[in-house]
């Protein structure tokens, strides 16, 4: 599997999050994407971002586009230094939140993609990985 | 904080709010405030809200209407979503957000027609939950 383009962008705002949302989409229409599959990796995208910014206190955004016998994907990457998540199969169940949110961001946004990776480490932050091919 | 807003328009007892803009989450929830604001001071008995121009409906969109719709009804306005696009419809209800206490209604026109007929005290036609 390799690597054939990246985009970066930092998360510090809800401004941010927007800016995610649309390049994400242009990424997913040059891939050509069908019109669900772009709404659904936008849609992940949004959850996620907002986590980076809310929970995270900002980080970094990334998406790479892959390539894989002979298959495109879009890969998002959010990472953040922020507090860290305890305990990631409680905070991926639908419902469960730590703010004011509906508890449907990591869950929901795993259940839009095709390969979903989180690491998280108490107070040194979170890296998510989320996956859809073409 | 900058003054953007999305305009809120008054057609009789109804108010009418036409999405067009990618919002972020401030402008979100300025108007979720602005509508409830609005029912109050213009008496209004009805909300139509089209998002037939969002692309995107996340879970904090999904709230906002959610929360405007249950505000409302509180204040004794009906809520109705109108435009929803296919995909949209597909990747909410994947997401885990029904959205069980909003009612939609394909368009503008059928939207306004729900709203219409229970001012009249008709029975709606065509009265979808998602």
């Amino acid at each position: 599997m390799a690597v054939v383009g990246s985009e970066s962008h930092e998360i510090s705002s809800s401004d941010d999050v927007v800016r995610v949302r649309q390049i994400v989409r242009d990424a997913a229409v040059a891939l050509g994407f069908s019109i669900v599959d772009q709404t659904k990796l936008v849609t992940a995208a949004s959850e996620l971002a907002r986590n980076t910014f809310h929970y995270g206190g900002g980080g970094r955004f990334r998406a790479e586009v892959l390539n894989s016998d002979s298959r495109n994907g879009l890969r998002l990457v959010f990472e953040d230094d922020g507090p860290g998540i305890a305990d990631i199969q409680q905070a991926l169940s639908d419902g469960f939140t730590t703010g004011s949110g509906l508890g449907l961001g990591l869950g929901g946004a795993r259940r839009l993609v095709n390969d979903f990776e989180i690491d998280s480490r108490p107070g040194e932050g979170t890296r998510v990985a989320a996956t859809r091919w073409r | 904080m900058d003054g953007e807003r999305i305009p809120i328009l008054k057609m009789g007892e109804v108010l009418l709010v036409t999405i067009q803009v990618d919002m972020h989450d401030r402008l979100a929830m300025r108007l979720q405030d602005d509508l409830t604001e609005r029912i109050v001071k213009d008496r209004a008995r009805g909300v139509l809200i089209d998002i037939s121009s969002l692309e995107v409906v996340d879970s904090f969109i999904g709230r906002m209407l959610a929360n405007t719709a249950a505000m409302a009804r509180v204040l004794d306005a009906e809520t109705v979503v109108v435009g929803m696009r296919p995909a949209v419809a597909i990747t909410l209800v994947e997401l885990g957000l029904s959205l069980p206490d909003i009612r939609t209604a394909l368009n503008v026109e059928q939207g306004m027609d729900l709203l219409t007929a229970d001012a009249d005290g008709r029975p709606g036609y065509g009265s979808r939950r998602l």
